[in-house]
């Protein structure tokens, strides 16, 4: 008895140890990125760092401004939300209110497939299929470009997207929808004066969920948006994002340099980015629940 | 651990006991006593204090984290909730819920649960203990054919038996049932009901009930509760045909409540 | 017309209209969901039978040769693998124990309500930073250099929030009552959470377990700096070993090696993509024949 006792106490502090020490770890990462990524800063300031436009890590005298990277993340996630946030509300919307049966399902189960594709295999299909695709239809000189990386980042946005904003719709209570049709309107228009509205906290919270997905994706675009770290002009051009900058460069930094640093200050303007848009999307998730 | 028909003996007192969720008071100075194998009613209408009372013997009431109380609960003059470890005194004071709550397991896994626990291993006691506590509850002939079955498959009065007999295994001297019939209906309620006046003879048994006629069926005391308050406590025929509270009078002759 | 039809004629022409828009709108969203569930078919498809041609016992089982232009991926297929099961051995574990601990033992305070956040927020940090992080701690600051082990734990770090969240939504779709029943009979905290409620949250457990390290083993940013080896001539045979792995090597095929046959390329993505979408495939069947058999 007491010996039970005595096992059972241990497995307990096992518990509470390993509990601690999973949740301590994931608070490491922040630490740890703080650490390297601020020894950046003894020798480039804050401000430079953000607004400079030069990214010249290996040039002598090096550029550390990542201004460029910001841009080229802005414009390829925001070219990526212009295709896949109506295109993923009309697909939630359809699926949720207006398809039925095996059709729902197996439309439901082909958007989330998506998910399941390694983002090195949509980089793959994107180099080798949408690339020469762009490239003939504008006539560019590559086909590398942030509107390649949009458009294979806003296929990989659409699962977190839909499937968020269709528990949302699904969510809403009957008694709005048969309200408004009962006062005379039609499907559609109670889709759109009612359902949408209605969903609407949870709409926002899946377009910033899928935004943070886009941000935070790396190898697709890497192997798409041809890396050039100039501020982009049109979405035409090569572009580089603060991602691919880390992925690309990271190999081949020599440690405790200033470019290796430069990388972990980087790591901290994703994560931070991150951080906020996923907060974001808690609160608006949690309001749509209460 | 001896495997023989232990008859109860203990005896309870409850001295002032309150107790509190948080700042919500849900008993309020409860003094009573319970004796060694009689059956205690408890009857009152929905939140009395009825279900409060009743896990406050076997401190379940500590698994709510606000839980606070006050006042002294004895088993044979020992404090409750000072002389004893949690875990011993639910083992000696068993509880039957209200609903059937068997365990995903099968029958026999069910009925051997507590006292696995405990650290019987051993397979030719548990088999006995198993047929032992069936029996008593009255399940033995309909479920020693599928004792490896899972117990979801039982019907609901079977599965409520199958929960005291799974009560019984582990021994206790006292055991508490919370409202144990308000899911069934009236044919396994009356075999519920038998079961609990054959267990009379060798256990002690505390029944919360909604339902005054069970309480007047089964009990040989019967105790009021009201907002909290212990309102009258006495012979089960006092209460029903004289009782000295006009309160009581109006519950149990269904004026309220 | 008296004014009464003309309203009438009036209101009928405005809702055959409402009508007419809402059958175009309905046709436009059916089109925008086909278009989007036809991509991953096209896709899926596209690599199947770009690919399919390509595998042979041969692709599968022998090393990379001529610069990895010719030969197979097997030296890709295993490392991958090691690192799976690495990943799993680490990360369920601890994940399950942090569930554990979060559900059955934790108190509703401001300490837990943070940690929950910042596990929720965590699941959202992109893997490259996973990456940088292995890099920094265990490549460097342990010192298990570029490895199979700093590898592992890497993808163990960013699956762990994935299947503490699993976990904890197991754990607590298993019915309080089972936890009243199991201390009504005497149990401990540890008996009732290890008799009364973990045997009833594995299939939850694992079907997250599953689906976490389907996208660990799909991941390529994590392992860039922490395990990749661009080609080595020989299987790992220590933790310590640097290693290939099937997601790295495609991106080697795909952007550092010229002039090699694109079914290779294709090759390698299905066998990556299999790998994958079994993983997704056991877990969704997992999940449904849990919900069936499920009794409470």
């Amino acid at each position: 008895m007491r010996w039970r006792r005595a096992r059972e106490r241990l497995i307990e502090t096992l518990i509470r140890l390993s509990g601690f020490s999973a949740i301590a770890i994931v608070m490491l990462i922040f630490v740890f990125l703080l650490k390297e990524g601020v020894a950046l800063f003894r020798t480039v300031p804050l401000g430079e760092f953000l607004t400079g436009q030069r990214w010249y890590p290996i040039s002598e005298p090096p550029g550390f401004g990542v201004f460029p990277l910001i841009c080229g993340s802005l414009l390829v996630t925001i070219g990526a939300a212009m295709l896949s946030v109506p295109l993923g509300i009309a697909s939630a919307l359809f699926i949720s209110e207006i398809a039925r049966g095996w059709m729902k399902e197996l439309l439901k189960a082909g958007i989330e497939l998506f998910a399941a594709i390694p983002s090195v295999v949509l980089g793959f299909i994107g180099m080798t299929l949408l690339a020469p695709l762009i490239r003939q239809a504008f006539h560019v000189p590559t086909g590398l470009t942030a509107l390649t990386g949009s458009i294979t980042l806003a296929f990989m946005a659409m699962p977190t997207i839909v499937s968020i904003t269709e528990d949302a719709l699904t969510a809403v209570p009957r008694g709005y929808r048969e309200a408004a049709m009962a006062l005379g309107a039609t499907r559609w228009q109670m889709m759109v004066r009612v359902l949408l509205p209605a969903a609407g906290s949870g709409i926002v919270a899946a377009v910033m969920l899928g935004i943070g997905r886009v941000i935070g994706e790396t190898m697709a675009v890497m192997m798409v948006t041809g890396n050039a770290a100039v501020i982009p002009h049109t979405m035409l051009q090569p572009v580089r994002t603060l991602t691919a900058t880390i992925a690309a460069e990271m190999g081949e930094t020599v440690r405790g340099s200033d470019h290796y640093f430069a990388l972990f200050a980087i790591g901290i303007v994703l994560f931070v980015i991150t951080f906020v848009v996923n907060l974001i999307a808690d609160r608006f998730l949690h309001r749509e629940q209460r | 651990m001896v495997v023989t028909a232990r008859v109860a003996t203990a005896q309870i007192d409850v001295q002032d006991w309150s107790v509190w969720y948080g700042a919500v008071p849900a008993l309020r100075a409860v003094n009573l006593d319970i004796r060694p194998r009689e059956i205690l009613g408890i009857i009152g209408p929905a939140q009395s204090g009825k279900t409060s009372f009743l896990q406050s013997l076997n401190r379940m009431t500590e698994l709510v984290p606000a839980f606070r109380c006050a006042g002294r609960i004895t088993l044979d003059g020992k404090d409750l909730y000072r002389d004893f470890d949690s875990q011993d005194v639910r083992y000696r004071i068993g509880m039957v819920f209200a609903l059937p709550l068997p365990l995903p397991l099968s029958i026999r896994e069910n009925v051997t649960y507590g006292p696995r626990l405990r650290g019987e291993r051993t397979r030719t006691r548990l088999e006995e203990l198993t047929e032992r506590s069936l029996r008593a509850a009255s399940l033995w002939e309909e479920a020693k054919d599928r004792l490896d079955r899972p117990a979801m498959t039982l019907s609901g009065g079977q599965q409520q038996r199958l929960c005291i007999a799974r009560t019984l295994a582990m021994e206790p001297e006292i055991v508490l049932f919370d409202e144990p019939c308000s899911g069934l209906d009236p044919i396994s309620t009356a075999k519920v009901e038998d079961t609990m006046v054959q267990l009379k003879s060798r256990y002690t048994i505390v029944l919360v009930t909604n339902n005054t006629k069970q309480a007047a069926r089964v009990s040989d005391r019967v105790a009021f509760f009201l907002m909290g308050e212990l309102v009258e406590l006495d012979r089960t025929d006092v209460i029903f045909t004289a009782p000295r509270d006009p309160r009581t009078n109006d519950y149990v002759t269904g004026r309220v409540g | 017309m008296d004014p009464a039809t003309r309203r009438v004629q009036a209101a009928d022409r405005q809702w055959r209209r409402a009508e007419l828009i809402q059958r175009v709108a309905f046709a436009l969203l059916f089109i925008a969901t086909l278009l989007v569930a036809l991509a991953s078919v096209l896709v899926m498809g596209l690599i199947l039978i770009r690919g399919a041609p390509w595998l042979s016992w041969e692709f599968l089982t022998t090393m990379p040769a001529r610069g990895m232009r010719a030969g197979g991926i097997f030296p890709a297929i295993v490392g991958t693998l090691e690192l799976i099961g690495l990943t799993v051995v680490f990360a369920l574990p601890m994940g399950v124990a942090a569930a554990i601990y979060l559900t059955e033992y934790a108190r509703d305070n401001w300490m837990n309500r943070f940690i929950r956040l910042a596990i929720v927020n965590l699941s959202g940090v992109p893997s490259v930073v996973y990456g940088l992080f292995g890099l920094g701690l265990f490549v460097i600051f342990c010192r298990f250099g570029t490895s199979l082990l700093a590898g592992a734990l890497t993808l163990a770090i960013m699956t762990l929030p994935v299947i503490i969240t699993a976990s904890e939504e197991a754990l607590r779709s298993v019915p309080q009552s089972f936890r009243e029943v199991s201390h009504s009979l005497g149990a401990s905290r540890w008996q009732t959470v290890r008799h009364a409620v973990l045997p009833f949250a594995v299939p939850g457990i694992m079907t997250g377990t599953i689906l976490g390290i389907s996208r660990a083993a799909g991941e390529t940013a994590p392992i860039l700096f922490t395990v990749a080896a661009f080609y080595v001539p020989r299987l790992p045979h220590s933790v310590f070993d640097q290693a290939m792995a099937l997601p790295y090597h495609l991106y080697v095929l795909s952007t550092q090696i010229p002039n090699i046959p694109q079914a290779h390329r294709y090759g390698t993505a299905l066998v990556l993509l299999l790998l994958v979408l079994s993983l997704n495939v056991l877990a969704v069947v997992l999940r449904a024949r849990f919900r069936r058999k499920r009794q409470w």
